[in-house]
């Protein structure tokens, strides 16, 4: 079969959904592949690459359409485009089919397959071909590179001969993975990086990628994201209160703010009022990536760049990843091959709409002339449930000082217990044994225990030298053997000898290999 | 005054023995403390051989020389890899050695009471003296015809004892040295019965003491030797691999308790003292071990992991295959790296790859340190000496709760050859087998990339959830190559 990729019709859509490299990968599937005439010029791909890589070149969009029985392709397409579908035809891109009913009905009636990119279900065997997060990676990056584009001062703090330059402080609110991209990036350029997010449970992630997690002073239980399949749900709006008064006492001190809170299938709550925008200081910036859903920012204007009265632009851009479209076509084209891997499970070049795999029915929304979104729940949860973490309780003093002693007296009761059972044993042996005996078991008793003390401090990477060097030792048996050997029969000697040799064995052995063992010990 | 001489050597030998086990605390105290330990055991030698009692010290000192050759030609032969096999196997040796001596304090004690039941009835006490004397008798004999009733009684006892726990050390021993070589399968392996057999086993040995004590025949002395040859052949046949550091310092202590009874019958204090210290630090090994697993000696003696508490949690998603260009790659980006070993790298001889990728990583100026479990390995200590060996220093060789901590500041960690002692589910599932056992918390680091042979379970047959988690790599094939494919592609 083959596989067509068009030209993006939107206009400053620069991004491709194939690249020279993922066509070689597609090859390899068993699929032909095809594209319009310049249509990865804008990402920086030639035709020329591409036809390096064994791809055909189609003149037009309308033969591309024709001739390719699977179309991938980036933007939502236009009805043009979806009248060219016809039943044996299969689209992949992405497709909002949530906000896109005409859409849906027009592939329908077409009876064509359509795959819609950002109905993957997040799942980790999905993670290859979840496009939304790998251009939420680019968006959440080129979001601080917007920012500092804009940004009068430098990110990082420095102590000049000109003079001193205090560091930026950034606050990221929402941490999903456009949120995490920019906290890992604005860390990165050396600013003080702050981040939000109402999902409690991301703060391990934040705080592994460098930044600061702002904390609510809340009661609330937080729902969890895994419940939602990963992402953040509406808030009540207790906590929303809780959250605007954390972001207004923040405000003040923020050079460049960048949200990117987004709940699936609503607009964007509103984060960021006019008031705290009013409180930023002149030259600071705020990067609203949510901007198409209506923004996070109370002014944010779509695919537009303000500045307010008091200085402070607001950047309300929507094509971050179109902005760096070689990276994010190759991502992209990489998120498509993936997929294609999943519809070609015997790499035969014939496609495979499996509607009982999950992933396939997740991202699947018209199939053999039905509508099948919104897809069933996804048989697997997305992420395993969170256990509540049992905070460990504050102890008061008085409590922390009954419990020490609490433990003094129950290791006093335990060692007073042994040594009494110890020396009501030792008693018991004594009334029955011989003098002679006692003797010797005295010695033994006390051997032990100096054995236990002795041994506790061995370091625990001489265990292995350890074990040899009492394996030697313990060949002390050989004395027994000498002092057998000079009496007795023929049968004594013989069995005093073996065990002299076997022990002469071990007593050198066990000493030399301890010597070799440790003298390879050496200190960097 | 030779006995003094004698006596005063002992005490000598026995504080350089305690020095040298106390020595081992620290790397370079430890140098000194081998020297202690073979000054010690010149000392025990030499003052046996010329004190009282000892006859044919020129045999002596050749068999002794005979010995020490092999000995010098194992050490000096044997690879660090197969360290676990040459413990296992000089243990045998120790614990034949105590059977052998058993017996022959048997057949003195034998002999010596005949000699004493011929003796003429007439003579008084002292005059029964002078005629002991006047029959030649070495030393333990001596010791022996100066015994009471009771004394002799428990003599036997300690006999008997040092026999039965040289012999299953013997024989356990053996049977450990060819599971560690692989000359006998490693997996579990039970006679049917089981553990019942064991118990017969036992019981008949008690059977065997009662009757030993009240005629003390040599029969009773054979049988129980039997069985307990048995005891420690399918006590240990029913121990898998990844228990053996349990079951190698079990053995280590047992050598050392065999010491000690046979120290008591013959009178030796310094076999007593030395055969204490050997006990007590090989139980104290097996108990570090068992702790480290988190599991109690009985259950690991016993073989065999329990079946799971209940349901176990699922395990969601895919292990992520990996290249070596892409370890490489992210290698040369991180700033610290953790490297995990474990038995794996041991099978594989990859120690020296593994050195030379740090060296190269070191000298760009990256953090990389060692983080060894336990138990990793077959052997308490063996991936330290596998690591030294291969010229890695001690200092950036560290303990697991020493390391535990750093993981979530550490970029890459590298999982080579192990699998239980890193696997999550020990803390995140409570059903899970190994649940609380401590275990190296390396899925925290940013990145873990995770050298296998192929996608099966380790020795407990538990999944592995570290090596679904998201930032788990896998990077499979044996374990040298992979190490060595990453070499030239770290400048």
């Amino acid at each position: 079969m083959k596989i067509g990729v068009p030209k993006e019709v939107l206009p400053g859509e620069n991004r491709v959904a194939m690249t020279p490299e993922s066509a070689g990968m597609l090859q390899k599937l068993g699929y032909d592949c095809m594209i319009e005439k310049g249509a990865g010029v804008a990402a920086g791909f030639s035709d020329k690459d591409y036809r390096d890589a064994g791809v055909e070149i189609a003149k037009t969009a309308a033969s591309l359409w024709k001739d390719a029985d699977i179309i991938a392709k980036v933007r939502i397409p236009t009805e043009t485009e979806l009248k060219r579908l016809t039943k044996d035809k299969t689209l992949i891109t992405f497709f909002n089919p949530g906000g896109n009913e005409e859409g849906l009905e027009l592939a329908k009636s077409k009876g064509a397959t359509v795959i819609a990119m950002e109905m993957v279900p997040r799942i980790s065997r999905a993670q290859k071909m979840d496009a939304l997060s790998s251009m939420a990676n680019i968006a959440g990056y080129r979001a601080v590179i917007e920012a500092g584009n804009n940004f009068g001062r430098f990110f990082t703090g420095q102590v000049t001969a000109a003079g001193k330059v205090p560091p930026a402080k950034v606050l990221v609110v929402g941490a999903g993975v456009a949120g995490l991209a920019a906290i890992g990036t604005s860390t990165s350029l050396g600013a003080i990086t702050y981040a939000f997010d109402v999902r409690p449970e991301v703060a391990e992630q934040v705080e592994s990628m460098g930044a600061e997690f702002v904390y609510l002073d809340f009661e609330e239980e937080q729902e969890d994201g895994a419940s939602t399949g990963g992402y953040a749900a509406v808030s009540s709006p207790e906590f929303r209160e809780a959250q605007l008064a954390k972001f207004r006492e923040l405000a003040p001190e923020m050079d460049i703010v960048i949200t990117t809170a987004l709940i699936p299938n609503r607009e964007a709550p509103k984060l960021w009022l006019e008031d705290m925008v009013k409180a930023m200081k002149p030259g600071s910036v705020i990067v609203d990536l949510a901007a198409e859903k209506g923004g996070n920012v109370e002014g944010t204007v779509m695919d537009e760049k303000i500045v307010t009265d008091n200085g402070v632009t607001i950047v309300g851009y929507t094509d971050f990843p179109s902005r760096m479209a070689t990276q994010s076509s190759t991502l992209y084209a990489n998120n498509i091959r993936h997929m294609m891997t999943d519809l070609t499970p015997e790499k035969d070049g014939k496609i495979n709409v499996n509607m009982e795999d999950d992933v396939i029915r997740g991202s699947t929304v018209t199939h053999a002339g039905e509508i099948t979104f919104p897809p069933p729940p996804p048989k697997v949860q997305a992420i395993a449930a969170q256990k509540k973490a049992e905070p460990p309780k504050e102890l008061t003093p008085e409590e922390k000082k009954a419990q020490e002693l609490a433990a003094f007296q129950k290791q006093t009761k335990n060692q007073v217990t042994l040594i009494a059972i110890g020396a009501v044993l030792l008693l018991g042996v004594g009334l029955v044994a011989p003098a002679s005996f006692m003797q010797h078991f005295i010695v033994f008793v006390l051997a032990v225990f100096v054995g236990f003390q002795v041994i506790w401090n061995v370091s625990h990477s001489l265990h292995t030298p350890l074990m040899a060097i009492t394996n030697a030792i313990s060949s002390i048996i050989i004395l027994g053997a000498l002092m057998q050997i000079g009496s007795g029969s023929f049968l004594v000697v013989l069995l005093a000898a073996l065990s002299i040799f076997m022990a002469g064995i071990n007593i050198f052995g066990g000493f030399l290999v301890t010597r070799r063992m440790l003298a390879m010990f050496q200190k960097s | 005054m030779e006995f003094g001489f004698t006596t005063a050597a002992y005490v000598v030998a026995a504080v350089l023995f305690i020095l040298a086990l106390g020595g081992l605390s620290g790397q370079e105290s430890a140098k000194r403390a081998v020297w202690y330990g073979i000054v010690g055991m010149t000392l025990a030698v030499f003052a046996t051989l010329i004190g009282p009692g000892a006859g044919l010290w020129l045999l002596s000192l050749v068999l002794i020389a005979a010995g020490g050759v092999i000995g010098y030609m194992v050490a000096m032969r044997v690879q660090m890899t197969e360290m676990p096999q040459l413990v296992a196997a000089m243990h045998s040796l120790v614990g034949l050695a105590a059977v052998f001596v058993g017996f022959n304090a048997h057949f003195e004690m034998k002999y010596v009471a005949d000699l004493m039941a011929s003796a003429p009835t007439s003579l008084n006490e002292v005059g029964m003296a002078a005629w002991v004397h006047e029959q030649e008798l070495g030393t333990f004999a001596q010791l022996i015809s100066h015994k009471t009733a009771v004394e002799l009684n428990i003599l036997k006892v300690e006999l008997f004892l040092g026999i039965f726990i040289g012999a299953v050390t013997f024989t356990g021993s053996v049977i450990a040295y060819g599971k560690l070589a692989g000359k006998v399968t490693s997996a579990a392996q039970k006679l049917p019965g089981g553990h019942v057999l064991n118990a017969t086993a036992a019981a008949i040995s008690v059977i065997a003491l009662i009757w030993y004590f009240n005629t003390a025949g040599f029969l009773p002395l054979i049988i129980m030797t039997a069985m307990a040859l048995f005891i420690g052949y399918h006590l240990i046949m029913g121990i898998g691999g990844a228990d053996m550091p349990v079951v190698v310092s079990m053995l280590n202590s047992y050598s050392g308790w065999a010491a000690a009874a046979i120290g008591f019958s013959l009178g030796n204090d310094l076999l007593i003292v030395t055969g204490a210290l050997v006990g007590s630090s090989g139980a104290i090994l097996s108990y570090i071990m068992c702790v480290a697993m988190n599991r109690s000696f009985i259950s690991v003696i016993l073989g065999g992991f329990g079946g799971p508490a209940g349901e176990q949690m699922e395990i969601e998603g895919e292990q992520k295959p990996i290249d070596a260009e892409g370890v490489a790659n992210a290698l040369k980006e991180a700033d610290s790296v953790v490297i995990v070993p474990g038995y794996g790298m041991a099978v594989a001889q990859a120690q020296g790859a593994v050195s030379d990728l740090t060296s190269k990583l070191r000298a760009q100026g990256k953090n990389v340190r060692f983080a060894i479990h336990p138990v990793a390995g077959r052997l308490p200590g063996h991936m330290n000496v596998l690591l030294a060996e291969a010229k890695v220093p001690y200092d950036i060789v560290l303990e697991m709760e020493e390391i535990n901590d750093d993981f979530p500041d550490t970029d890459v960690v590298i999982v080579i050859g192990s699998n239980d002692i890193v696997n999550p589910a020990a803390q995140e599932d409570p059903n899970s087998p190994i649940a609380g056992m401590p275990v190296l918390e390396v899925w925290k680091a940013k990145q873990v990339f995770v050298s296998k042979r192929g996608q099966g379970t380790g020795y407990s047959g538990i999944e592995n959830p570290l090596f679904y988690k998201d930032n788990t790599l896998m990077f499979y094939g044996d374990a040298k190559d992979s190490v060595s494919s990453l070499l030239p592609l770290i400048g």
